[in-house]
């Protein structure tokens, strides 16, 4: 009986099991890069906003502090959007008739609240709270990136859930005294392990069982 | 030469064949090779593979409908949060065991019995196990997100599966059980799918089967690296016979649940599912061997060892049942008293029990006697009812362990809506359809191991050893009798 098979098919054999391993290995490496890639996440992608609005000139150049915008970080879950008013407090003065500030100016006149796109959307099973996140050392760059150097706003983290629990799990790593949550300059570095360590006492952050526990964060 | 007849009685008494009719290496081949081959596909394959493959769109229709509408559409709710998902899950896979346990345990233990029924069994054990998964898979509504929920892999949560959850352990256990499985049936496939290679005479069946049978060409090496091979997963299969059951019985008795939380779990359900896996073996051998003459291969002999084994194992199964109602009194604990009380008399599935008791407990007391045990129709008949009792035995445990738990304002009534029957019935005719398909494309029976069983197979060897038995018998037998003559070694030869 004649062969069915030509006689490369013992290579092609050989050479597919050893691809079977290969690509499938490269197939679940691409796959955990693919899945942390700012295609899914949206880290570091600018957005289109109504208004051009740098943080940079703003917090960097004119020194403004966070919270003259975003008042309620302090107090509830949410940072707070400035309203049209707050804008206009200033710009009813300085640059008063600048094309770029149209959109603000109609917005005022209409009594319309400005469109933002949201930068860090959080998907709603995630229960997050800015004010205790402030209380217990969490500084804005820790999450947000360093703002003043941001002419329009992008998404410094992955905000991923490994990402929640990477501080969550050690948050001696990442805290900083009251007085330097709003300081955009911080570095980790400033204070040393013992101290950060002292910090997390003082500013009695609970242990590890509860920091990490499903309820904290999905209720 | 009556002694010879005589001969021959206790040869078949003690050996019984195990391939009958006249066959030959040759024949083997033909008749088993040319149910795939050469015979035009028979009238009854496609009215049954037509049957199955419409019962199989009522999975179809069920699935669609659960990942549009979600899980609510199926009759689980508090307190009964775990019903037909799990049980047609714990069903399915029983009915896998016996697969396994005839193509690891009995080969390890040298039965050759199951030469002849291993192939089918294998495949049942696949396809069961298929069915089996879907309803973990489809119960978390959104399946496509299954697997970053079950697998441990590194996730962009940060976390792992909860290795101290029973669930996390039937994750393993059943996708091990599958890999193996398939891969011990794929390995005893080879040298068959090389036979079907070169007596096909189309091109299209020599290239799949050619591709299928990765250059088997039967050498010495191949034979001697297969035998190897198959041994190998034997040993591998045959812990997994025990321990896949006994894990899937933890997602029970691991809990707290009065009717759950009991020792006895896991070899009852191990037993069980060896229990149920027999009985469905048995409905697909009787019809098989009559649609396609193979009564040659699957002889009485083999139902009747498979009605002894379900009578086995449906005896422990049995005595399952009873240690369950007395460790419910031995514990003291009102709650299992009282879950006892419910399940069996009290409570408003009292019927599901003693229809269970019916089924598993009673039909096969029938196999006690040698009428029930030597007729194909009857081990059929007690087949389908011990599958239905063993489906039911899910329903009992599952069921009326939580429609009245420990809160009486929580205890509700479960009964399973449209889509959860249809899901489930699904899955039989998905079953089948699978079955057909396979009857129709593989062989069923081993063909090579099939023929090692032939006299031909054993030219030498095996007559002495046959005559020495016979001898030893013989010499009992007079002894006891108090015969003093002595057994003449010669007069066999």
């Amino acid at each position: 009986m004649a062969q069915f098979f030509n006689k490369s098919a013992n290579n092609i054999a050989r050479i597919s099991m050893v691809a079977a391993v290969v690509l499938g290995g490269t197939a679940f490496f691409a796959y955990t890069q693919i899945a942390r890639s700012s295609y899914l996440t949206g880290r570091y992608l600018e957005k289109q906003q109504p208004v051009q609005f740098s943080h940079k000139h703003h917090v960097g150049d004119d020194g403004i502090d966070c919270r003259y915008c975003h008042s309620t970080v302090e107090t509830t879950a949410s940072a707070g959007m400035p309203s049209t008013q707050t804008c206009m407090n200033c710009h009813s003065q300085i640059w008063a008739d600048s094309p770029y500030l149209e959109p603000v100016r109609a917005s005022f006149r209409e009594n319309k609240p400005i469109e933002w796109e949201r930068v860090h959307d959080l998907p709603e099973f995630a229960y997050f709270n800015h004010s205790i996140h402030i209380a217990k050392g969490v500084g804005c760059s820790t999450c947000h990136g360093q703002i003043d150097n941001m002419p329009a706003v992008f998404q410094e983290n992955t905000l991923q859930m490994e990402w929640c629990l990477a501080c969550h799990r050690e948050p001696e790593k990442f805290i900083r005294p009251k007085s330097e949550i709003y300081n955009m300059q911080w570095q980790d570095g400033d204070l040393t392990t013992e101290e950060r360590v002292d910090l997390k006492a003082k500013n009695k952050i609970r242990g590890k069982e509860m920091m990490t526990s499903c309820s904290t964060c999905h209720r | 030469m009556q002694e010879d007849k005589d001969l021959k009685e206790i040869q078949e008494r003690i050996y019984p064949p195990m391939v009958e009719g006249d066959h030959s290496f040759g024949t083997v081949s033909d008749k088993i090779g040319d149910v795939t081959l050469k015979k035009r596909t028979p009238f009854f394959w496609f009215i049954g593979f037509g049957i199955s493959f419409m019962v199989a769109q009522l999975l179809l229709f069920a699935v669609t409908t659960l990942l549009a509408k979600g899980i609510g559409i199926w009759g689980n709710n508090q307190p009964v949060g775990w019903a037909f998902d799990i049980i047609n899950f714990v069903w399915w896979i029983g009915i896998g065991h016996a697969g396994t346990l005839i193509s690891a345990i009995l080969l390890l233990l040298n039965q050759k019995w199951r030469t002849s029924i291993n192939r089918f069994a294998e495949a049942m054990t696949l396809f069961a196990v298929a069915c089996a998964a879907m309803f973990p898979l489809l119960h978390t509504g959104r399946p496509w997100l299954a697997a970053y929920w079950l697998f441990p892999y590194p996730n962009t949560m940060g976390i792992w599966p909860q290795f101290r959850s029973p669930l996390i352990w039937d994750v393993f256990a059943v996708s091990t059980y599958a890999s193996i499985s398939l891969l011990f049936w794929y390995v005893g496939l080879i040298p068959d799918l090389a036979t079907l290679r070169d007596r096909a005479k189309n091109k299209y069946f020599k290239l799949v089967y050619g591709l299928l049978s990765w250059g088997w060409r039967g050498s010495a090496r191949h034979w001697h690296r297969y035998e190897i091979a198959y041994l190998l997963l034997a040993g591998i299969s045959t812990p997994l016979v025990l321990s896949v059951h006994s894990i899937v019985s933890f997602d029970f008795s691991v809990s707290q649940v009065p009717g759950w939380h009991a020792t006895i779990f896991p070899p009852y359900f191990v037993a069980g599912a060896i229990f149920a896996g027999f009985a469905m073996v048995l409905i697909l051998c009787i019809p098989l061997r009559v649609w396609y003459n193979m009564k040659d291969f699957i002889t009485d002999t083999h139902l009747i060892y498979m009605a002894k084994i379900m009578l086995a194992t449906g005896m422990i199964v049995v005595y399952g049942y009873a240690m369950e109602a007395f460790f419910g009194w031995y514990s003291a604990s009102q709650y299992e008293v009282f879950m006892v009380k419910n399940r069996i008399w009290e409570g408003p599935y009292w019927w599901s029990y003693w229809l269970l008791i019916i089924c598993n407990g009673l039909s096969i007391q029938l196999l006690w006697f040698k009428r029930f045990r030597e007729s194909p129709f009857w081990l059929f008949m007690i087949s389908i009812v011990v599958s239905i009792g063993m489906w039911l035995e899910r329903f009992v445990i599952i069921v009326t362990s939580l429609n009245r738990d420990f809160l009486p304002s929580s205890w509700a009534m479960y009964s399973p809506t449209i889509f959860d029957w249809s899901m489930f019935i699904g899955t039989i005719g998905f079953f089948f359809t699978l079955i057909f398909l396979f009857v129709r494309f593989l062989p069923v029976i081993s063909i090579f191991e099939v023929r090692t069983l032939l006299p031909d197979a054993s030219v030498h060897g095996v007559h002495h050893d046959f005559e020495e038995s016979v001898l030893e018998i013989q010499n009992t037998e007079e002894a006891a009798e108090g015969l003093d003559e002595k057994p003449d070694r010669h007069r066999f030869e």
